[in-house]
C-alpha cells in the first residue's frame, strides 16, 4: 500500500492557522458553552446555577415560544415559496436576448440589495400604514384600507411581501442555470411538436430543479433567522398582540431585554434543531423530486 | 410580422409595468424625501410639488448631538475593516483548502462547510458573555476582530471554488523556481484570485452596512452608532412625526449600496452564481 504523502503538511496548517483558531474560539467554545449555558439559569451578573432540562421544560409550556413558532412557521412557508416561485417566473420572463432586458434584471434585483435593512423595514412600515402609499392607492380606487400593520391579522403578511419581494438572489441564481440549458433540447422538443408550456414543463422546469432546491434549501435557512424588518416594524415588541414575533425576537427579548441567558441559550439551541431537521427533511425529500443531470 | 411586432411591445409593456411595481416604493421613498411631511401623506404621485432640501438638512442634523456624517463613518470604517481582514483571512484558509495538502484537510473542509448552516444564535450568547467579561462591549472590536479568523465561511466557500479553477501546473512551475507556499500565496494565487476577491469585498460591505442585529447588541454609545442603529434611534426619538427626515436619511443610507451595485454589478452577479451553482 502506497503511504500518502502530505508535501504541504506544515504550510497547510500555517495557512490554516486563522480559520482553525476562529473555529476553536468563536464556534466550538461558544457552542459548547451556549449548549451548558442552555442547562443554567444565567443573568451575567452572577454565575450559572445548573437547573438541568428547566429551561426545556419551561419552553414547551411558554405561550411566547408557542406564538414565535407558529408566527416563524408560517413566515417561512409561506414567504420562502412564494419568493421561490416569484423569481422563477421572473427569471423565465427575463430569459431572452432583447434590447434592455439587463436593465430589466437590475432592476428586479434592486429589493433584494437592499432588502435587509433598516431603511427599507422603515419603508416598509409607512407604505403599509393607515396612511400609506398601499392606502393612498385604494384612496383613489375610493376604498378605504386600514392600518395593515397595526392589525394583528394582517401584520405578518406585510412581513411576508417584504420577504418575496427580495426575491432577486434567487432570480439570478434561476437566470444563470437558465443560460446553460442546451438549445438542442428545445430545437428536439419543437420537431416533436412540443408547445410553449409543455416544453417548459418537460425541459426547463425540471432541468432547473436543482436551483429550485437550493433556493429553498438557503430561503429557509435564512428566513428561519430573519429579525430585522420584525424588530423594526414592531418596534421591538413583536406587536402586535404578538402576531410578528419572530422566534429570533423572543431570543433577542430573553437574551437581551430580560438577561435571561440561559432561556436564550436554550431557544438558541431549538432553532439550531429545528432548522437542521428542515434541512434533513428537504434532503430526504429531494430525491422525489430533483433531477441531476448526469 | 406585424403579430411579432405586437407581441415584443405587449412583452415590454408587461415587463415596465411589473418592474415599476416592484420599484415604486423605492421611488416613492426617493421623491418623499424631496417631499413637505404633510405632502407625504396625501398622494402616492412620484413628484413633489415643491421640491426641498429640507428633510436632508434636517436629518443630517443626526441624533443625541451626533452629525448623521458620524453613523456614515462608523458604518464604513466597520466595514473597511471587515473588508481587509475577510479578504486576507479568509484567502488563507481557501488557499489551503484549494491548494495544499494537508493531513485531515477533507474534515476540516467539511466542518467548515457544516459551520455555514448553522445559525449564528448558538454561538451569540457565549460571545457576547465573553466580550462583555473582555469590556470590549460597547465598541467595534466584537464587530471586527472575529473577521481576521476567517469566521465568514461562505467567503472561504466562495474563494476555493474560485482558486481550484487556477491550473496547478503555475504552482508547480513557481515551486520548481524555488518559491515557498508564502510566495505562491502572495504572488500568484491572490493577484490571479482577484476578481473573487472583489467580490468577498462587495458582499461583505453590503452584509457589514446593512447589518442590525450585532451591531445592536455590542454598540450602546451614540458615538459609535452606525446607520443602521441611528435610523432605529430616529424613528424611537422622532416617531411617526418626521418622516420627510427619516425617509432622506434612509435614502442617504441606501445610496453607497446603490453606488455599489452600479459599478460592480457583474461581480455582485458571479458572487451570487458562486455560491450556489458550482456548490
Amino acid at each position: 500500500m502506497k503511504v500518502r504523502k502530505y508535501i504541504y503538511n506544515k504550510e497547510g496548517y500555517a495557512f490554516l492557522t486563522p480559520w482553525l483558531l476562529g473555529f476553536i474560539l468563536f464556534t466550538a467554545v461558544s457552542m459548547i458553552l451556549s449548549f451548558y449555558f442552555s442547562f443554567t439559569q444565567y443573568d451575567v451578573l452572577t454565575p450559572p446555577k445548573w437547573v438541568g432540562l428547566r429551561n426545556y421544560i419551561d419552553m414547551a409550556k411558554d405561550p411566547r415560544v408557542h406564538k414565535s413558532l407558529q408566527v416563524t412557521f408560517t413566515y417561512v412557508g409561506l414567504g420562502v415559496p412564494l419568493q421561490v416561485i416569484f423569481a422563477l417566473f421572473v427569471a423565465i420572463l427575463l430569459n431572452r436576448d432583447r434590447p434592455g432586458i439587463r436593465a430589466y434584471r437590475a432592476i428586479y434585483y434592486l429589493p433584494s440589495l437592499f432588502g435587509g435593512s433598516v431603511a427599507v423595514a422603515i419603508l416598509w412600515r409607512q407604505v403599509f400604514n393607515k396612511e400609506g402609499l398601499i392606502n393612498q392607492f385604494l384612496a383613489l380606487l375610493g376604498v378605504e384600507g386600514k392600518n395593515w400593520i397595526a392589525s394583528p391579522e394582517t401584520a405578518l403578511y406585510t412581513l411576508i411581501i417584504l420577504l418575496i419581494w427580495q426575491f432577486g438572489s434567487s432570480m439570478v441564481i434561476f437566470l444563470s442555470g437558465l443560460k446553460q440549458i442546451s438549445k438542442e433540447y428545445y430545437e428536439a422538443a419543437m420537431i416533436d411538436g412540443a408547445g410553449r408550456i409543455r416544453m417548459l414543463f418537460s425541459i426547463t422546469l425540471p432541468l432547473l430543479t436543482p436551483l429550485i432546491f437550493f433556493n429553498l434549501v438557503m430561503g429557509i435557512i435564512n428566513a428561519f433567522q430573519a429579525f430585522t424588518p420584525a424588530y423594526i416594524i414592531s418596534g421591538g415588541t413583536g406587536a402586535p398582540v404578538d402576531s410578528t414575533l419572530f422566534y429570533t425576537l423572543y431570543l433577542y427579548i430573553k437574551g437581551f431585554q430580560h438577561f435571561s441567558m440561559g432561556y436564550a441559550s436554550a431557544l438558541a439551541w431549538v432553532l439550531l434543531v429545528i432548522i437542521s431537521i428542515m434541512t434533513a427533511l428537504m434532503f430526504l425529500l429531494s430525491r422525489f423530486w430533483v433531477h441531476y443531470e448526469e | 410580422m406585424g403579430e411579432q411586432n405586437r407581441s415584443i411591445v405587449i412583452y415590454y409593456l408587461f415587463v415596465t409595468l411589473f418592474a415599476l411595481v416592484m420599484i415604486y416604493p423605492l421611488l416613492w421613498m426617493a421623491s418623499a424625501s424631496f417631499k413637505e411631511d404633510i405632502e407625504i401623506f396625501q398622494s402616492p404621485s412620484l413628484i413633489p410639488q415643491n421640491p426641498t432640501f429640507k428633510n436632508y438638512v434636517y436629518g443630517w442634523r443626526g441624533v443625541s448631538g451626533y452629525t448623521f456624517g458620524r453613523f456614515l463613518f462608523n458604518s464604513f470604517l466597520i466595514s473597511f475593516i471587515g473588508i481587509i481582514a475577510n479578504i486576507l483571512s479568509c484567502s488563507m484558509a481557501a488557499f489551503a483548502f484549494a491548494k495544499l495538502d494537508f493531513r485531515f484537510r477533507n474534515i476540516f473542509f467539511a466542518i467548515m462547510m457544516i459551520t455555514l448552516m448553522l445559525p449564528f444564535h448558538v454561538r451569540l450568547i457565549p460571545q457576547y458573555i465573553i466580550f462583555n467579561k473582555m469590556g470590549w462591549v460597547d465598541t467595534f472590536l466584537p464587530l471586527t476582530v472575529p473577521r481576521f479568523f476567517a469566521t465568514d465561511g461562505f467567503f472561504i466557500f466562495l474563494l476555493v471554488q474560485f482558486m481550484r479553477n487556477i491550473p496547478n501546473e503555475i504552482m508547480d512551475a513557481a515551486r520548481i523556481d524555488g518559491a515557498s507556499a508564502l510566495q505562491i500565496y502572495a504572488r500568484i494565487m491572490m493577484p490571479l484570485s482577484t476578481p473573487a476577491l472583489v467580490t468577498v469585498a462587495i458582499f461583505t460591505f453590503i452584509w457589514t452596512w446593512n447589518d442590525f442585529f450585532s451591531q445592536m447588541i455590542y454598540l450602546s454609545s451614540p458615538s459609535k452608532f452606525t446607520v443602521s442603529l441611528a435610523l432605529r434611534m430616529f424613528v424611537d426619538a422622532t416617531g411617526e412625526s418626521s418622516w420627510g427626515a427619516l425617509f432622506a436619511m434612509s435614502c442617504v443610507s441606501l445610496l453607497p449600496l446603490f453606488i455599489i451595485f452600479i459599478v460592480f454589478q457583474r461581480f455582485l452577479v458571479e458572487g451570487i452564481m458562486m455560491g450556489s451553482l458550482k456548490g
